[in-house]
């Protein structure tokens, strides 16, 4: 038993250490100067630490910019993932209508599409709406979804009905319930969805590396990988580790704030599948 | 509540879903599918071919050089991370804040752009100075071009991809153990069997259900494949690690061919929906065993 015990920490050690060295590659070099940076063997530890090249990234391309763009981008698309998904999750729950469940069926359905096979076309839409290099195009498709339908139906399915049939008596309309009354009660699954959609479109790629043209509409990822781009031979390592520790730090923030509902939503998608 | 009154308000509360994932999934699904049948570089109008884009991609061995590689990483990634991931949740598979601590530091790339990630391991990676070149170094093996060799620029992926993913078929695999009952483990060591047969005989038939699921979303997960690409080789060396999405994206974005990049779409569709169909008959059939 013990000697089991052990065997299990250390492996978990080990895997632990792999896990956590490329994230302190990162923030060692995002600190070193150019000389301590190339020599061989590599050194671990920045001396002396140089904290400008944080400012300097920020001077070479316009970082805060990327950031407030993957901010806002993000943040609308997880408030905006919130209202359409609880106001479907509620209808597929607590509301009577024909087609009900062919309709669900259809909506999860989708689910099973790469969104890969439909930038092409997604793209031909965006430019026809004349969306390209704007925030609709970055936000606007991000806002609806099959997953966070079915974790918000699964929600109001286990809600107890007295509630709703109290303030039915007191000549609320559906609405009014599903705002007043059943939408406060959801607060867990909407953090679990909310959590999921930030750090999604915080991390996402292809989309905004696609529909985006100009510098001042780069989100944080599209723009790290111009900056690296733009290296022709020597990339400044150093420069560049500080914007990814830039970008690094809100995703993971969120998550370690929210680990709870996150691996929650991650287990509802399995469990259930 | 009257039926037609309940129906109107059923409609307002599914209208905006209906019409984004109707105009942003499902219309652009059914586009995507024509679009593969005709000629097409954005600016002329589309012209119908019929099946030649399919045709086209058969007969080209870059297409067969890039399914290649998409199997080779997909394939490579699944069969390193799923022992990995089940050996890591087995040991974790105990009480105690420390296991808590470590299921959080398994988690962190998971949630971490793939983009920086590509860039710190890009930087681990230089062929001079990096750090594997470093670790290489310091156990007495020869040095290794990792992004700028055939051979090695596709395993060097393949590493990097297992580290991003191990944690969450861990989480998955974690889930799973702690719904096998304890007393099959009694039953078992009351028999005699020791450790090893215990895991042979009790988890994994117990995780058959969740180590195929794991196994498939791990697959599709690496079918999709792209920002690794796009940052740290471009499908260089000699098109070694060009893959299916990186394909696609060229193909649409950079030589304006849209009907071929549609083509590549839904041949990648088809291998991942092939995938996720017999991931949910074969789960369906295990849980109407159960019950």
């Amino acid at each position: 038993m013990d000697r089991s015990r052990v065997l299990a920490y250390f492996i978990l050690v080990i895997g632990a250490v792999s896990m956590l060295v490329p994230f302190l590659w990162m923030l060692s070099t995002s600190l070193m100067s150019t000389e301590q940076i190339y020599a061989f063997p590599p050194e671990f530890i920045p001396n002396p630490a140089q904290p400008q090249n944080y400012t300097q990234a920020m001077t070479a391309v316009p970082l805060v910019r990327f950031f407030w763009n993957s901010l806002l981008v993000a943040v609308v698309t997880t408030a905006g993932q919130m209202v359409t998904a609880s106001m479907a999750g509620y209808a597929f729950a607590r509301l009577n209508f024909p087609f009900r469940n062919t309709l669900f069926l259809l909506f999860l359905a989708t689910v099973m599409i790469p969104p890969q096979v439909n930038v092409v076309p997604l793209f031909i839409l965006m430019s026809k709406l004349g969306w390209i290099d704007t925030y609709y195009a970055l936000i606007v498709p991000g806002l609806f979804g099959a997953f966070g339908i079915f974790l918000l139906r699964q929600w109001f399915l286990g809600f107890p009905k007295e509630l709703e049939q109290a303030a039915m008596l007191d000549g609320c309309n559906p609405f009014q319930i599903y705002w007043k009354i059943a939408l406060p009660t959801a607060l867990p699954a909407l953090a679990t969805l909310g959590i999921f959609t930030f750090i999604a479109t915080w991390n996402s790629f292809l989309w905004p590396l696609i529909v985006t043209n100009s510098e001042t509409m780069r989100t944080l990822p599209v723009g790290l990988a111009a900056f690296k781009g733009s290296f022709r031979e020597n990339t400044q390592w150093g420069q560049l580790m500080a914007a990814g520790v830039i970008s690094v730090v809100p995703a993971l923030a969120v998550f370690l704030v929210g680990q709870k509902y996150f691996i929650q939503g991650l287990m509802s998608g399995s469990l259930k599948g | 509540m009257q039926n037609r009154e309940e129906w109107k308000w059923a409609f307002i509360f599914l209208l905006p879903s209906l019409l984004g994932v109707g105009i942003f999934v499902a219309i652009p699904v059914i586009a995507s599918f024509g679009l593969s049948f005709a000629h097409w570089n954005m600016l002329s109008p589309p012209r119908w071919v019929g099946l030649q884009n399919y045709h086209e991609l058969l007969v080209d061995p870059v297409f067969w050089q890039v399914m290649g590689n998409t199997f080779y990483y997909a394939l490579a990634v699944v069969f390193l991370e799923i022992p990995l991931a089940l050996g890591l949740a087995i040991a974790m598979n105990q009480p105690g804040w420390l296991t808590k601590v470590f299921r959080t530091i398994y988690f962190l790339p998971v949630v971490t752009s793939m983009v920086a990630i590509a860039l710190v391991w890009n930087w681990m990676y230089d062929p001079r100075v990096g750090l594997f070149n470093g670790i290489l170094n310091f156990v007495g093996l020869p040095q290794v071009e990792w992004l700028y060799s055939t051979l090695w620029a596709m395993p060097a992926l393949i590493l990097m991809g297992v580290w991003k993913n191990v944690g969450y078929s861990m989480i998955l695999f974690l889930a799973g153990l702690q719904t096998i009952p304890e007393e099959l483990y009694e039953a078992a060591s009351l028999d005699g069997a020791n450790r090893w047969q215990q895991f042979i005989n009790v988890t994994l038939p117990q995780l058959g259900p969740t180590l195929f699921f794991v196994s498939v979303m791990s697959t599709i997960t690496a079918f999709q494949v792209f920002d690794p690409v796009y940052i740290m080789t471009q499908g260089e060396p000699a098109g070694t690690t060009n893959v299916a999405v990186y394909w696609l994206y060229q193909n649409a974005f950079e030589l304006f061919n849209v009907g071929r990049a549609s083509a590549i779409a839904y041949l990648l569709f088809g291998v991942i929906l092939t995938l996720t169909l017999i991931q949910w008959s074969l789960r369906k059939r295990w849980i109407d065993q159960e019950s």
